[in-house]
């Protein structure tokens, strides 16, 4: 399943734009890879197999015309299925929303129509992005496409997962709290959470909006940069996009990492992460040092916290984010004699387990005189992580990590206790509490033959660095 | 240090998020909330009086926009999402008092 | 809520029995006239089709966001400085209820830091009622209710219209300094007169562009407060007042009686004259207060500030101040004018060497509100001369004015063309003498002391001048004769 350079985005754009291949063709070779295999998988709640035809026939229509193409010309593209597009079903796996046809679309899904990517179909994931391994969806979880009994990841399980089985060569997934660094860690590819206000949130299905950033899925950096430049730079509908145009990426990929000051952070690599996995985040830092890099020990010590912090931020932020879900203007309703009982009825159906937990976690860090002790101190120690990565980045120009402290783990392992699930997250979650950007990238395997990721992280705005860094070690694999 | 989070707390926060738990529910869900806020006493521990709170990532301040006019939807589009509707509005049960 | 000194100084008089006070706060929403509504480009239209300015984010669609309405940030501000606030770094909040006009089952406002705070407003007579706070916040949509009469607790069902969802609002909050219904009114209207003079809404209770709630309470005189209700659906100042009045006289009975007042929310009845128990408010709302991580703050600069400031008119204190002072009366007589905006006017015809207490009586009873605009005032003070020397009669100085009003003339053309010209004192006596003959038993009476005749004098001089005579001076003349 390792990309053929005819299959990457890069390849395929180019190929599209030159005319040796037309739209057309490259996705209807797509969708019978999709065909072919995702009645086992399950990566999507919906193929849109009608409308990516359409759109490829568009495009090759536009060159025959002599338009110019976009940068994604002819290139398909799996959608997270919380990401609002236009008259076409939008579930967040969720009953709730089932059926729900959004008015709009979101601001990357014009971005990539803009650019000419052709969306093949709207991925599965954990109801809401609420999970780790997608067995949360209302729908039916999604498999790993390198071992059909363990999960993808999650919540953008089915992101990953399409990209790793060559349903289509990018995807877009959305990251509060690793949902599309550990998934990606778990398929074997490339995930990239980008800087908080880098990339738009409008469109996005809320989950916890301070924490929430929509990003890539790839099977190179070099992929995975292309969709980044085209889907970050301000946005005027959404209030905490950075005002700043997006940056180039791409030219720096290239420029190796000589010199770059590389931390591997103690915190992360000890305790609670498995020993095949700490050995590959070993043998990375090793290959950034063989290229050049000066490669240290960093600590960041409030990382430690960043769980509880977490797991008190994101539910509180979600338990008022998923209020508006009451049956009255959209999905689910279940009638009742009055409206507060219908209200009741139509949530007490629609949502399921996980997210009913994270509600009620949520209501109850934000209710009367618990607010200080639980959301408050929350917010405060999210002050002390962006301290502690400050004063890192002060000594490091990125930081080395696990990105998932296992390989992909067996289906129903995890389920039984949240808190074990939970932990899946310990490595990716302070980026999301600090905001600054982290990208998983697929370096060897485990004991047991999954693949593992590796997280490289750097301060906001710095991913031309941080995917320097990660295409370094892509080449030393 | 806070009490551990009871099953009337809990029953209490459902019916503030609009959620109905059966008996067994309220049980299962105790304890795992207990479970996840136990995790937490390692915050609730931590000196940090003196550390600001924060809501956001970066610290951007005044984004607004121009007071002009946009298109709004159409209303067959909205209506057409909504589960009972009638007279170009949303129909709803009874809603048996004022809101707050 | 704290109390201001200053009001339990002037302590007012309600005509309340048995020695007990009224403690009265007032919150006011107040909507803002802005193009589009507070966090999308929707119109903030009065009286649309049902859901026809709705867009994903007033919907609160899954995915979309706010973005703050910079216009309405400024007027909120321009409020805040015209009520004498601190504007401060401010941040939005969410309120969390569940409501089916709430469309995203939160409200957007301000929470503990709200863009202003620590106002004061100050009523016609110098007492100044201190304002707590004067937030924004986002409007909700509007449910009405089928069947059963359209009353809520007995409809069949509602309906809902989001067109007014995330329309924007201040809220000014008031702190308890406020002792009688008349005062309550008075500041209302005094609230209002400020809005509508630096054009941030049209403040219409009516229509619901202004809506006041009134927390209420009843005391013994320095005694602590009491428990208080809050009485909603106040539509208009009459109904303000008549609220106030049951209310306070409703608590009193029940403590008379030796029972408590429960708080809670009431509803005025203009109908019925009385309030009635919306629902309790013993167990507090849960409203989970927490920042709007979709906004970020708000900290408008010092520029900023100054350019909000210069933008601010004089307000109607200053201009009752300036009135009185230039006019010679009190700031309360001078309410009237500045209220009907005629103050200017006013001030530039007195400046202008016009008799200022007549000048005051025409502003007063013989201009309407928008009439100043056709009304020049340097003509408006050569009629006023006219009729001090004498060239014109108190009525038909009125008739002048009228006509000046609606052609915008100039006065002696006016009285030319109309044949006013003085009445010689001359020509004058010898129709009171002719009055006097024709009916000497009258005058005998008049001179026996019995005003009553008077007007029987009167009324024959100006028959036979058609009107044109003055009344005082013919007055004048007759008491000379009767003195001989």
């Amino acid at each position: 399943m390792s990309p053929t350079s005819a299959s990457t985005a890069t390849a395929i754009a180019e190929a599209v734009r030159s005319g040796e291949r037309s739209a057309r063709e490259v996705v209807d070779e797509h969708l019978a890879a999709i065909e072919a295999r995702e009645p086992e998988l399950h990566a999507f709640n919906l193929v849109m197999a009608d409308e990516a035809r359409a759109s490829a026939d568009a495009i090759d229509r536009a060159r025959a015309a002599g338009e110019q193409l976009g940068p994604l010309a002819g290139v398909p593209i799996a959608l997270k299925d919380n990401l609002c597009t236009r008259g076409i079903p939008t579930t967040c796996s969720s009953r709730i929303l089932e059926g729900w046809r959004p008015p709009y679309d979101a601001t990357v899904v014009q971005r990539l129509a803009a650019a000419g990517a052709v969306a093949v179909g709207k991925t599965n994931l954990d109801e809401f992005a609420m999970g780790s391994s997608t067995e949360n969806s209302a729908f039916g979880p999604t498999r790993n496409p390198h071992d059909t009994s363990r999960v993808p990841g999650g919540s953008s399980g089915g992101s990953a997962a399409a990209v790793a089985a060559g349903f289509a060569p990018l995807s877009l997934g959305s990251d509060t709290g690793g949902s599309i660094r550990q998934p990606a860690a778990l398929c074997g590819v490339v995930g990239v959470k980008p800087t908080y206000g880098s990339v738009s949130r409008y469109g996005l299905v809320a989950f916890a909006s301070s924490l929430d950033q929509i990003g890539p899925f790839a099977t190179t950096v070099d992929d995975a940069a292309l969709l980044l430049e085209v889907i970050a730079g301000h946005d005027p509908l959404d209030s905490t996009s950075i005002p700043q145009p997006a940056p180039s990426l791409r030219s720096e990929l290239g420029r190796g990492v000589e010199g770059l000051r590389v931390g591997v952070i103690r915190e992360l690599t000890g305790e609670g992460i498995a020993p095949d996995v700490a050995r590959r985040v070993t043998a990375a830092a090793d290959a950034l040092a063989v290229a050049g890099a000066k490669v240290d020990e960093a600590s960041v010590p409030a990382v430690a916290y960043g769980l509880s912090a977490y797991y008190l931020i994101a539910p509180a932020e979600a338990s008022s984010n998923l209020a508006r879900y009451d049956g009255v203007r959209y999905g689910l309703r279940v009638d009742a004699s009055n409206s507060p009982e219908m209200m009741v009825a139509s949530r007490t159906a629609g949502f399921g387990d996980e997210v009913k937990r994270r509600i009620m976690l949520g209501t109850y860090a934000l209710s009367a005189g618990y607010y200080d002790a639980y959301y408050g101190k929350a917010q405060r120690v999210r002050t002390l992580i962006i301290r502690d990565f400050a004063a890192a980045y002060e000594d490091f120009d990125v930081l080395l990590s696990p990105t998932s402290p296992t390989t992909a783990f067996a289906f129903g392992d995890k389920t039984a206790d949240p808190l074990t699930m939970y932990l899946n997250d310990i490595c990716t979650i302070p980026s999301n509490l600090s905001g600054d950007p982290a990208v998983s990238v697929p370096y060897g395997v485990g004991d047991d033959g999954l693949p593992v990721g590796v997280q490289v992280l750097a301060p906001a705005m710095q991913e031309a660095t941080m995917l320097r860094v990660a295409a370094a070690l892509e080449a030393s694999r | 240090m806070s009490d551990p989070i009871s099953r009337d707390d809990v029953a209490h926060v459902a019916d503030l998020a609009r959620l109905r738990l059966t008996d067994d529910e309220l049980d299962h869900f105790t304890e795992q909330l207990a479970a996840v806020l136990e995790h937490a006493r390692d915050v609730e521990a931590l000196d940090v009086a003196d550390v600001a709170p924060t809501a956001h990532p970066f610290e951007l301040s005044n984004i607004t926009r121009p007071d002009e006019v946009r298109p709004s939807l159409d209303r067959d589009e909205v209506l057409g999402q909504a589960p009972s509707t009638e007279a170009g509005q949303f129909r709803v049960p009874p809603v048996l008092g004022e809101a707050p | 809520m704290t109390d201001t000194t200053t009001t339990d100084l002037a302590a007012p008089d309600a005509g309340l029995p048995g020695g007990w006070q009224m403690v009265i706060g007032l919150e006011v929403h107040c909507e803002l006239s802005t193009a589009t509504k507070l966090f999308c480009g929707c119109p903030n239209q009065f009286g649309s089709e049902p859901n026809t300015n709705v867009c994903p984010v007033c919907l609160g669609l899954p995915g979309s966001l706010p973005v703050a309405n910079d216009a309405a940030v400024t007027y909120a501000m321009r409020l805040g400085r015209a009520l004498h606030c601190e504007v401060k770094p401010s941040v939005f909040a969410r309120k969390n209820y569940f409501y089916p006009d709430q469309p995203k089952d939160y409200q957007i406002s301000q929470f503990d830091q709200p863009t202003n705070i620590e106002g004061w407003l100050e009523l016609p007579d110098g007492i100044r009622i201190g304002i707590e706070r004067a937030h924004i916040e986002e409007d909700t949509g509007k449910t009405s209710h089928v069947g059963g009469g359209g009353r809520i607790h007995e409809a069949g069902y509602s309906l809902v219209d989001y067109n007014r969802a995330g329309v924007p609002l201040v809220e000014i909050v008031g702190k308890a300094d406020l002792r009688t219904p008349e005062q309550a009114r008075q500041y209302v209207a005094e609230l209002r007169s400020i809005i509508l003079a630096i054009e941030v809404s049209d403040a219409k209770m009516e229509e619901g562009s202004m809506r006041v709630d009134a927390n209420v309470s009843v005391r013994k005189a320095d005694e602590p407060y009491g428990t208080r209700c809050e009485i909603k659906n106040l539509n208009s100042l009459r109904s303000l007042v008549r609220a106030l009045d049951y209310e306070a006289r409703r608590q009193i009975e029940l403590l008379e009686d030796g029972e408590r007042v429960i708080q809670q929310t009431r509803h005025w009845d203009e109908a019925d004259g009385r309030t009635h128990t919306l629902r309790s408010k013993e167990e507090a709302d849960d409203y989970r207060y927490f920042a709007e991580p979709d906004l970020v703050p708000l900290d408008p600069s010092a520029e900023t500030l100054a350019a909000i400031d210069a933008s601010i008119p004089t307000l109607p204190a200053d201009r009752r101040q300036a009135l009185a002072t230039a006019a010679g009366v009190t700031p309360v007589e001078a309410a009237m004018a500045v209220e009907r905006g005629l103050d200017d006017l006013a001030l530039a015809a007195i400046e202008a060497g016009a008799n200022p207490a007549r000048v005051m009586t025409h502003v007063e009873h013989n201009l309407a509100a928008d009439e100043a605009v056709r009304l020049d005032a340097a003509n408006f003070a050569g009629l006023v001369t006219m009729e001090t020397s004498g060239e014109l009669t108190a009525t038909q100085a009125k008739q002048v004015l009228a006509e000046m009003v609606e052609t915008g003339g100039e006065p002696g053309a006016i009285a030319a063309a109309r044949g006013f010209e003085a009445m010689e004192t001359g020509a004058l006596e010898s129709l009171v003498d002719e009055a006097i003959a024709a009916d000497p038993e009258a005058w005998a009476k008049f001179c026996a002391g019995d005003a009553k005749v008077t007007g029987a004098f009167v009324g024959y001089v100006m028959k036979a001048t058609k009107g044109q005579a003055d009344g005082k001076a013919v007055t004048e003349l007759l008491r000379r004769r009767a003195a001989g």
